[in-house]
């Protein structure tokens, strides 16, 4: 059956560490952030830490690497860009999945909660085990596929309107926020592929210089590969770069309407 | 604990090569049980009363018989699409999955069956 409750080892321990704010602070910041160590025998367990907002910088993402630097380094996250273009620090912020270099401190009422991506399971901290989602971006053979030979001496030719179908879609950034946000994807992620995999299968599909859509979408035509969206739009929701999984995953059910009709 | 790629899992059995009908048939029972439905309510309620000898009167019409089975029908047909959907989402283990299959299919048949054949006596008499 789908799991509504956390198994017995992933329940969060009530009893977390906090870290106080250094003396004379006056601009304080409770930052509540979930930890878990594979190396101890331990449940999961929020620490809180208390943050100088007069000395750290205004994102999440700014305030987790003070922590880090400053107040406790044993604090594991991913982090790269620190501009919302590689999709390394997707996190749970104040229960909602988003990127934590883009997501303001300001904008959360109260104390900072930050979670890794939901239901995914967590190798430390804040850092989730992305392989299957990976695997799952790979199946939809992320890369073009045509029979007719590229022209010898030019690109291959495509309309500013049609590139206009595939300029969105290929913003992706696979942070995997929208995906993890989806409840169809937290209970099948094993057959699945979610709206990440879905939104790039789409993004390959409509692109005008592809020759392979009939393949890929007998890919996708399966009661739970594609099938399992129920077009709820929390993917669309999630998503930090404003692009739109639930409606490419509803032109594709289209397609599928319309090459049998 | 297995060795198996994690794109060989993802590619696993392979597409089932289903799903659309399934989809297409919940929305095109969808779209016939609005008229079916408006019909029905605004039927009752234009009826003088609601006793059974008014009702069945009403179910005797053979527009209204007809109408009134083919309702059922296709309320059960989409109900049967959506809880097979539910099942689908939240059972997993194999053997539980197919009881419940197994069950609604037969649920689906004895209630929409049953139901069909109550009009059916009302209009007909008997």
């Amino acid at each position: 059956m789908a799991e509504f409750s956390l198994p017995a080892n992933s329940k969060v321990r009530k009893d977390g560490r906090v870290f106080k704010a250094p003396a004379g602070a006056t601009n304080i910041r409770v930052f509540k952030i979930y930890r878990f160590d594979p190396d101890l025998a331990e449940n999961p367990r929020l620490d809180s830490y208390e943050v100088d907002m007069d000395a750290c910088g205004p994102m999440v993402l700014d305030a987790l690497i003070k922590i880090k630097n400053e107040i406790d380094p044993t604090l594991s996250f991913r982090r790269s860009c620190r501009e919302g273009i590689c999709g390394s620090c997707a996190m749970n912020i104040d229960g909602k999945n988003g990127l934590a270099c883009v997501s303001a401190c300001a904008d959360v009422k109260q104390d900072v909660k930050i979670y890794p991506l939901p239901h995914m399971p967590v190798i430390k901290d804040l850092v989730p085990d992305l392989t299957n989602f990976y695997a799952q971006y790979a199946s939809i053979k992320p890369w073009l596929q045509t029979r007719t030979p590229a022209p010898p001496d030019s690109e291959r030719m495509q309309t500013k309107e049609d590139q206009e179908k595939v300029d969105r879609p290929s913003a992706c950034i696979l942070c995997a926020c929208c995906s993890t946000s989806c409840p169809s994807y937290w209970w099948n992620s094993d057959r699945y592929l979610g709206p990440a995999a879905l939104l790039a299968a789409y993004r390959w599909i409509v692109d005008s210089r592809d020759e392979a859509a009939g393949e890929r979408l007998d890919y996708l035509e399966d009661p739970f590969r594609l099938y399992r969206c129920h077009t709820i739009m929390n993917c669309t929701e999630a998503c930090p770069k404003d692009l739109n999984p639930a409606k490419a995953i509803g032109e594709i059910k289209q397609m599928m309407a319309h090459r049998r009709h | 604990m297995s060795l198996r790629s994690p794109l060989g899992r993802v590619l696993g059995l392979g597409s089932a090569k289903a799903g659309t009908d399934h989809w297409w048939a919940q929305r095109v029972s969808a779209v016939a049980l609005i008229p079916l439905s408006l019909w029905f309510v605004i039927s009752l309620l234009a009826l003088p009363a609601l006793d059974y000898s008014t009702v069945r009167a009403w179910l005797s019409f053979p527009l209204s018989g007809f109408l009134a089975v083919l309702l059922v029908a296709v309320l059960t047909y989409h109900s049967y699409l959506g809880t097979n959907e539910v099942i689908e989402d939240y059972v997993h283990a194999a053997g539980v999955k197919l009881f419940w299959l197994l069950l609604l299919r037969f649920l689906y048949v004895l209630v929409g069956g049953a139901s069909i054949f109550a009009i059916l006596r009302v209009a007909f008499g008997s």
